[in-house]
C-alpha cells in the first residue's frame, strides 16, 4: 500500500547536509568567485610601503605608550577651551536641531501631514542625511567663516535628518485609536497633536535626543579639522607636532565623555519607558 | 491626580503645584544653559562674515555651477579606491569584531570579571573616536595612502559591529543551545550548531549596514590624506576649483545613494 517515496529512498543512509542559501549552483558559484575576484583586485590596488610602515612602527609604539602617561597639563588651556567649545557646540546644536526636527518629523509622518508637506519634509530629511557632517562643515566654513558657528550650524543640520526620520517613523507606527479618541472629543489640531500623538512618541523622542547628543559630541570632535571649532583643532595640532601624550589625553577625555553620555542615556531611557 | 478647586469647580491638573514648579525650574535652567552656550558661540564668531554670508554663498554657487563634467574621467580611480577602503575595512573589522563580541556577550564570555570589561572597553573606545581621527593617527604611523584608510575604517568599525553582534548573541534562544549541549557536543560544536546559526542573519545584516556607513565615511577620509575621493576634494578645495568641487560632491552623493540602495536590497534579501 505504501508508494515508494523515491526522493526519500535516495536520501536514506546519507548524512544530512544543510541546504545552501542560494539554490541555483551556477549563481552561487558565480557570486562566490566574483566576490573573491573583487577582493583580490581590491587588495592589489593597495600599495603598502612596508619600509615606511616599519619606520612608523616606532611612532605607533610611542603613541600606544603615550596612553600610559597622558599629558593633561602642558596644553591644559588649549584642551580646556577646545573641550568647552565642543560641549557648547554640542548642547546648542542639539537643542536647536531637536526643536527644528519636531515639526519636520510631524510633516514627514504620512498619517499626520498632507502629501505636499510630507514630500517637502521628506526632501529636507533626505538632503540632511545624504550630506556628511564634515562636507557640510567645509561648505559652512567657506560661507560663515571659521569658528564654532559653522560647527553649530553643521550639527544642527545633521540632527534634523537623523531625528526627524526616526521620529517620523515612530509617529507613523503609533496607535491610531488613542489619537482618534482625542479627535472624537472635538479637539483642535494642536490639541490632537498635544494629547493624542505627543504622549505616544515622547519616550522615543527623549531616547533619540540623548542618543543624538552623544553622536553630536563625537562629531564635534572632528569638525575642528576643517576649522569649524571644537576639540578637533587642538587634536590636529597635537598630531602635527607629534605630541602623542597630549593627543592621548584628548582621546581619553573624548572616550570618557562618550562613555558617561552612554551611561546617562541608558538610565534616562530606562526611566522614560 | 491633583485636582484643584476654584469657586467650587473642580479643575483637573496634570501636576501638583510643587511638581509644576520644579518642572518650570528645570526648563529655566535648561534655557539658561542654552543662553550661555549661544553667548559663547556668538563671542567666538566674526559677525561681519556672517552678515556677508548670503553674498558669499551666492558667489560660491555661481562659481561652482555648472560642474566641470569632463573632470569625471579623473575620478574613476579615486572612487574605486574609496569602494575598496570601505569593503576591505569592513571585512577586516568583521574578523576582529567576532571574537570581541563573543568575549563581550554575557552568555559566551570566558570570564565575566576580566575578559568582558576589556572587550567592552575595546567596543567603546573604537566607537567613540571618529574614523577621521583614526586616519589622522594612522597617517602619522604608517604614512598617507589607501592602506591607512583601510586600517582606520577597520578599527573604527570594530566597536559598532561587535556591539550589535554581542547584543544579538545575548538575545539568542538558550533552549537550542541546551539541546545541542545535551547531545554531548563539544564547546566548539555548541558554538557552530547552537549559537552561530542563530546570529548569522544578524551578522549578515550588520556587515551590510556597516559597509554602507563605511562608504560614506571613506569618501571623506582623503581630507586628512588617507586615500579615496576625499583627496581630490581637498586638492580642489585648496586651489578653490569650485566647478571640480561641485562635481566631486555630486559623485560622493551618487556613491552614498547607490550604496544605501544596494545595502537595502541585500538586507531585504537576507533577512
Amino acid at each position: 500500500m505504501s508508494v515508494p517515496n523515491s526522493e526519500l529512498e535516495t536520501l536514506l543512509g546519507k548524512p544530512w547536509k544543510k541546504p545552501p542559501f542560494i539554490q541555483r549552483p551556477w549563481l552561487r558559484w558565480t557570486l562566490v568567485l566574483g566576490f573573491f575576484a573583487y577582493l583580490i583586485a581590491a587588495y592589489m590596488t593597495i600599495e603598502v610601503n612596508w619600509a615606511r610602515v616599519y619606520v612608523g612602527l616606532e611612532r605607533g609604539k610611542q603613541f600606544v605608550l603615550a596612553f600610559t602617561s597622558p599629558d593633561f597639563t602642558t596644553r591644559s588651556s588649549d584642551i580646556y577651551s577646545g573641550m568647552l567649545e565642543s560641549i557648547i557646540m554640542t548642547v546648542a546644536a542639539s537643542v536647536v536641531g531637536i526643536i527644528i526636527s519636531i515639526p519636520i518629523a510631524l510633516g514627514a509622518a504620512r498619517n499626520v501631514a498632507p502629501l505636499p508637506v510630507y514630500l517637502i519634509c521628506r526632501g529636507i530629511i533626505a538632503i540632511s542625511r545624504a550630506l556628511q557632517e564634515i562636507i557640510v562643515a567645509i561648505l559652512l566654513v567657506a560661507i560663515f567663516g571659521f569658528g564654532p558657528l559653522a560647527g553649530f550650524l553643521t550639527l544642527s543640520f545633521a540632527t534634523i535628518g537623523f531625528l526627524s526620520k526616526l521620529l517620523a517613523e515612530d509617529i507613523e507606527s503609533m496607535d491610531k485609536v488613542q489619537a482618534e479618541a482625542i479627535k472624537a472629543s472635538g479637539a483642535r489640531w494642536t490639541q490632537w497633536i498635544n494629547y493624542g500623538v505627543q504622549p505616544q512618541v515622547m519616550p522615543r523622542l527623549i531616547g533619540l535626543s540623548i542618543y543624538r547628543i552623544d553622536i553630536n559630541f563625537r562629531e564635534s570632535a572632528i569638525l575642528g579639522l576643517v576649522g569649524a571649532g571644537g576639540i578637533g583643532a587642538t587634536l590636529n595640532t597635537a598630531f602635527d607636532r607629534y605630541e602623542y601624550d597630549t593627543a592621548a589625553a584628548i582621546l581619553i577625555m573624548i572616550i570618557v565623555i562618550v562613555m558617561a553620555l552612554e551611561y546617562i542615556s541608558g538610565i534616562v531611557r530606562a526611566r522614560v519607558q | 491626580m491633583p485636582i484643584r478647586e476654584t469657586n467650587s469647580q473642580k479643575i483637573w491638573q496634570r501636576r501638583t503645584g510643587r511638581e509644576s514648579l520644579s518642572h518650570w525650574a528645570m526648563w529655566l535652567v535648561g534655557l539658561m544653559i542654552f543662553a550661555y552656550c549661544w553667548q559663547q558661540i556668538s563671542q567666538a564668531t566674526t559677525w561681519f562674515f556672517v552678515w556677508d554670508a548670503p553674498r558669499i554663498a551666492n558667489d560660491i554657487w555661481t562659481r561652482a555651477t555648472p560642474p566641470k563634467w569632463d573632470y569625471i574621467a579623473q575620478l574613476g580611480e579615486p572612487i574605486w579606491d574609496t569602494l575598496n577602503i570601505a569593503t576591505l575595512g569592513t571585512i577586516i573589522a568583521l574578523f576582529l569584531a567576532v571574537p570581541v563580541a563573543f568575549f563581550a556577550a554575557r552568555n559566551t564570555t570566558p570570564s565575566a570579571l576580566f575578559v568582558r570589561p576589556i572587550a567592552l572597553l575595546i567596543i567603546v573606545s573604537t566607537r567613540s573616536i571618529n574614523s577621521l581621527i583614526w586616519a589622522l593617527l594612522l597617517i602619522a604611523i604608517i604614512g598617507p595612502g589607501v592602506f591607512a584608510g583601510v586600517i582606520a575604517i577597520a578599527i573604527r568599525s570594530i566597536g559598532f559591529c561587535a556591539k550589535l553582534l554581542y547584543e544579538a548573541i545575548e538575545e539568542i534562544d538558550e533552549i537550542q543551545v541546551e539541546a545541542i549541549t545535551a547531545t554531548g557536543a563539544s564547546r566548539w560544536q555548541v558554538m557552530a550548531y547552537g549559537i552561530v546559526p542563530q546570529i548569522l542573519p544578524a551578522f549578515a545584516g550588520i556587515a551590510v549596514f556597516r559597509w554602507d556607513i563605511n562608504i560614506r565615511e571613506s569618501t571623506v577620509l582623503g581630507l586628512v590624506g588617507a586615500g579615496g575621493i576625499g583627496l581630490q576634494l581637498s586638492a580642489s578645495l585648496n586651489v578653490l576649483a569650485w566647478p571640480q568641487v561641485s562635481l566631486i560632491l555630486l559623485v560622493i552623493l551618487a556613491a552614498v545613494v547607490i550604496s544605501e540602495w544596494v545595502s537595502a536590497k541585500v538586507r531585504g534579501a537576507i533577512i
